[in-house]
């Protein structure tokens, strides 16, 4: 199914274009005006040329400091999130039941957390969490742990991790799960004749089955979690000190909170810039993997017959058309 | 053979780790301030409606509802309407630039929104848009557009191809193919699409409390009310939490069956 070339598709998709354009660039030109500018309120501007971008990629300024240990702060804690959040996820759809109405109670269980706005998603955790009347602190509290997230760092970070595994590891299951409805059922059958273990099965069937969404999965837990804002924020404020203040946070600090325009402005280009390269990393990847399966199933049914064709994904199915 | 050993268990434990904090939320609501700041109970022993009587009284608190609804409403509205016609011609045809186009798309959804907060506020003051629905349902289309055109772009998709033509052969124009033809085949898509604006809309605060002030105030702003000298009331914060959640819940009651489907964005 080759797409044909016609250059009025752009006038279906000309509303989009005008729709996102005064949403994105219109605002994205003000915040390149900021940049190279200085205000000392009043709406005088000054003209300050590259000096903030100087500044924000020089640690040893009091702004590149900030900047670049929030970065810091914010891959470490979105690295921790995928590391245990895919994973689980995996696990969870895997769990999931066969068929009934569990399954459907399952769904909308899961699916919950993903519907909270994230303020009360931070509200519930600051709740849950406080010694005096939350439920784990209290519990923890009195096993014996000295737990506390206002005062202590680590249980700081512990509790923000454990809230966004509660908030998404839903949404990598979900992903997982729509993946794995999607074999069919004769790849199980013939994996049992070729009495294949549970981990091959695992390995040769579903894994590569859940490819796709998992890329999905990771591109949108790593995006959120890199410009992860309300919940930290509502429950430690970015505390205790500066411990759990991500890049979203810091910059919030800077624009609303100080007024600071020229620097808030310079942080969020390169914070948006880090942003694009990542996305297009993965734009990359994903549609190269589209290309690769198209050819692979262009290649296999003419190939020989192997003993383990059984296992193998390819021929049976239709590569999926689409842009991505 | 399609799951794995122990899964029940790893199932119920799953979900007991969900729902223990929104039980406890839900837990706190029904109880009066005095219990829950004096004791430790499992469940209201005095249960009370108190703090939801206050919202359902209170109007500034349920505004803040009905404000939160009305630009949620809006959002979806623009952004399955705009994204609809976009999905099909990135499904169907290729033109000038439409790769690019589709990347500049997909990054605006990755765009951190505290990027845009003050830009924003500084639009939507000029055009003299601030503190209505119309400010944040559009503000919020810089990510929900480009989610929708993504969702149904795997729908489109879908459909088979002669079906166009078929339906071009026998004379429909082009608008009526897309109403009559097209709309109701995907159907699902569109309401998977629309589920996933209306969620994303009704979970962001930051840019709708940046945008709004008085009168179109979101519900998640109006919560930080509860904070007063007198210190914090934690039942009506507990009870205004739970009112959040009620049409998410409902929401997903509807489109339970699409759900998986959906999450994998109609590409699977």
């Amino acid at each position: 199914m080759d797409k044909t070339v016609n250059q009025k598709a752009w006038f279906l998709v000309l509303p989009v274009f005008l729709v996102v354009a005064f949403s994105a660039v219109l605002p994205l030109m003000t915040v390149v005006n900021y940049s190279m500018q200085d205000t000392f309120g009043n709406n005088q501007f000054f003209w300050n040329g590259v000096g903030w971008f100087k500044e924000l990629l020089d640690p040893s300024t009091d702004l590149g400091g900030r900047f670049l240990a929030s970065l810091g702060r914010n891959l470490f804690f979105s690295l921790v999130i995928l590391a245990i959040e895919v994973p689980l996820g995996i696990v969870i759809a895997l769990s999931m039941p066969r068929q009934g109405w569990t399954v459907a109670a399952c769904l909308v269980t899961l699916a919950l957390p993903l519907l909270i706005p994230w303020n009360v998603v931070g509200t519930i955790w600051q709740i849950f969490g406080r010694p005096d009347i939350g439920l784990l602190g209290y519990v923890l509290n009195h096993i014996g742990l000295d737990y506390n997230y206002v005062s202590n760092d680590i249980d700081a970070w512990v509790t923000v991790i454990v809230m966004d595994v509660w908030h998404w590891t839903s949404l990598v299951a979900l992903l997982c799960y729509a993946g794995l409805k999607s074999i069919p059922e004769a790849y199980y059958q013939a994996a049992q004749i070729d009495g294949a273990s549970r981990w091959a099965v695992f390995k040769a069937i579903q894994l590569p089955k859940m490819n796709r969404v998992l890329l999905i999965a990771v591109l949108l837990r790593f995006m959120d979690s890199f410009m992860i804002y309300t919940e930290p924020f509502v429950v430690t404020g970015g505390g205790p000190g500066n411990s759990t203040t991500f890049v979203s946070i810091e910059l919030v600090k800077i624009a609303l909170g100080q007024f600071d325009l020229g620097k808030a402005a310079a942080l969020s280009l390169v914070y948006n810039l880090i942003i694009l390269i990542v996305c297009w990393i993965f734009y990359t990847v994903m549609t190269n993997a589209g290309v690769e399966r198209k050819v692979q199933a262009e290649k296999e049914p003419a190939a020989e017959p192997k003993p383990s064709a059984a296992l193998k994904p390819a021929p049976v199915l239709k590569p999926k058309e689409g842009v991505v | 053979m399609h799951s794995i050993p122990g899964r029940r268990l790893i199932m119920g434990l799953f979900l007991i780790f969900l729902m223990l904090p929104i039980y406890w939320l839900v837990n706190m609501s029904f109880k009066t301030n005095g219990e829950i700041i004096s004791t430790m109970t499992l469940w209201p022993h005095a249960p009370t409606l108190q703090h939801y009587r206050r919202i359902f009284t209170d109007e500034s608190w349920y505004s803040g509802y009905i404000n939160s609804l009305e630009y949620v409403v809006i959002n979806t509205i623009i952004s399955i309407s705009v994204a609809l016609p976009a999905a099909y011609a990135f499904s169907r045809y290729r033109f000038l630039g439409d790769k690019h186009l589709f990347f500049w798309l997909l990054s605006n959804r990755m765009a951190p929104a505290a990027v845009y907060a003050l830009p924003f506020f500084n639009l939507y003051s000029a055009i003299g848009l601030f503190d209505t629905p119309w400010a944040v349902a559009l503000a919020h289309c810089i990510f929900n557009v480009p989610l929708a055109v993504w969702i149904l772009e795997g729908f489109v998709s879908g459909v088979p191809r002669e079906i166009d033509e078929t339906a071009f052969l026998d004379g429909y124009s082009f608008p009526r193919f897309f109403i009559k033809i097209l709309v109701p085949l995907i159907a699902s898509g569109i309401g998977v699409a629309a589920f996933f604006c209306f969620m994303f809309s009704w979970v962001e605060l930051l840019l709708a409390r940046t945008l709004t002030s008085v009168n179109a105030k979101p519900i998640a702003a109006v919560m930080t009310r509860t904070v007063s000298a007198a210190g914090m009331d934690w039942g009506l914060l507990a009870a205004a939490g739970v009112l959040t959640i009620i049409p998410g819940a409902l929401v997903i009651w509807f489109v339970r069956n699409y759900i998986a489907r959906g999450f994998a964005l109609g590409r699977v």
